[in-house]
């Protein structure tokens, strides 16, 4: 009996430690992060960096995405959606992390659509069709040119800039970025600077929402 | 008498192995998990091995039985040879270009170093190490 007793409670005493500790943890690196988006706003926004939504919203969505990551393209329509359900409050930025084999490759491309002003198009129509070019996690470069034709960008144009050398330092340093914001998954959020804890659609329209609030008090 | 505390003994001799086995499965669950470092390749084939062992000496906790020994010392010791290899290799002493590891996460990333020594291949040696130093306490006073 007293084997049972010792054993059970030493089973208690691990879980009850690891929670403990997970919550301590998360607590001191939100204070991390926190303390660093007040010294450093550029970690999070560069000049580089892809935005949507008003410039005088209060409330900054950073997302670190990967092209070719299947949560990221499941929770675009989500983000457009909190960013509609909210006019002008929220802006969206993009940052690149593309930790998928091949996946910079894409990163280029969008880069490149940009110069033709059609960035959000490439970007959507990637998404869209995104099953269709990777495959095991890859993504597979020569499955999009066929796609690209469909979002009206001239393809040509798009071959040549995207070996732009800047579009590879863009990319470093986003990448660099993401490292000292510990973001090792895609997508990775921040709002305001401070880090979706856990993810999940709900946590993020709650993390959204709460800066919300804090911003344009009723 | 003598023998119920001989008993006694054995019982707590394989519960401190367990505990050390919990411990460690909690630690890497804790550093995968929590702190999110993405486990390599070497990690997993020590995971492999070390998971096991909670469930199996738990099962040779209840009611006390000998040969558990007999199962879980083979897991052990191979989790070892991993981790030793897995050290040797984050030492430097294996040159990298030979390991097995593939893209992703390098088998020689430093993610931390507890005391200034205390890296996590180190700390899964040891864990292996304790393990099979108490089975093998247990291998003698049983037989």
């Amino acid at each position: 009996m007293k084997t049972y007793i010792i054993f059970g409670l030493s089973v208690v005493v691990m879980i009850i430690a690891f929670v403990v500790g997970s919550s301590y943890y998360k607590g001191k690196q939100a204070e991390k992060v926190g303390f660093l988006a007040q010294e450093n706003a550029e970690l999070f926004i560069r000049d580089h960096s892809q935005t949507l939504g008003s410039d005088d919203a209060k409330v900054y969505l950073i997302e670190f995405m990967d092209p070719a990551c299947e949560t990221c393209a499941a929770f675009f329509p989500f983000v457009k959606q909190i960013m509609d359900a909210n006019p002008g409050r929220i802006k969206l930025v993009l940052r690149y992390a593309p930790f998928h084999d091949g996946a910079d490759y894409f990163v280029k491309i969008i880069e490149a659509a940009k110069k033709q002003g059609k960035y959000w198009e490439t970007l959507d129509t990637m998404y869209k069709t995104q099953r269709l070019w990777t495959r095991h996690h890859k993504a597979i470069p020569e499955k999009i040119w066929p796609i690209l034709t469909q979002v009206g960008v001239d393809v040509e144009r798009i071959r040549k800039d995207m070996n732009d050398p800047a579009i590879v330092k863009l990319i470093d340093q986003d990448l660099a970025d993401a490292k000292v914001l510990n973001v090792r998954k895609t997508p990775g959020y921040f709002v305001n600077g401070k880090p979706l804890q856990t993810f999940g659609s709900r946590q993020l329209l709650q993390l959204v929402q709460s800066e919300l609030n804090a911003n344009y008090p009723k | 008498m003598t023998q119920l505390k001989e008993n006694n003994t054995n019982w707590t001799i394989l519960f401190l192995c367990w505990l050390v086995a919990g411990i460690s499965v909690m630690g890497s669950l804790f550093f995968s998990h929590v702190m999110e470092f993405a486990p390599c390749v070497l990690c997993w084939y020590q995971r492999i091995f070390l998971f096991p062992l909670v469930i199996v000496l738990a099962v040779g906790l209840f009611p006390f039985d000998k040969r558990v020994v007999k199962y879980t010392l083979p897991l052990a010791i191979v989790g070892w040879l991993t981790a030793a290899y897995h050290n040797l290799l984050y030492a430097g002493i294996i040159p990298e270009n030979i390991q097995p590891c593939s893209r992703g996460v390098s088998c020689t990333e430093e993610y931390i170093e507890l005391f200034g020594f205390l890296s996590i291949p180190m700390l899964s040696l040891l864990s292996f190490t304790t393990i099979i130093a108490l089975l093998i306490i247990l291998l003698r006073r049983i037989s």
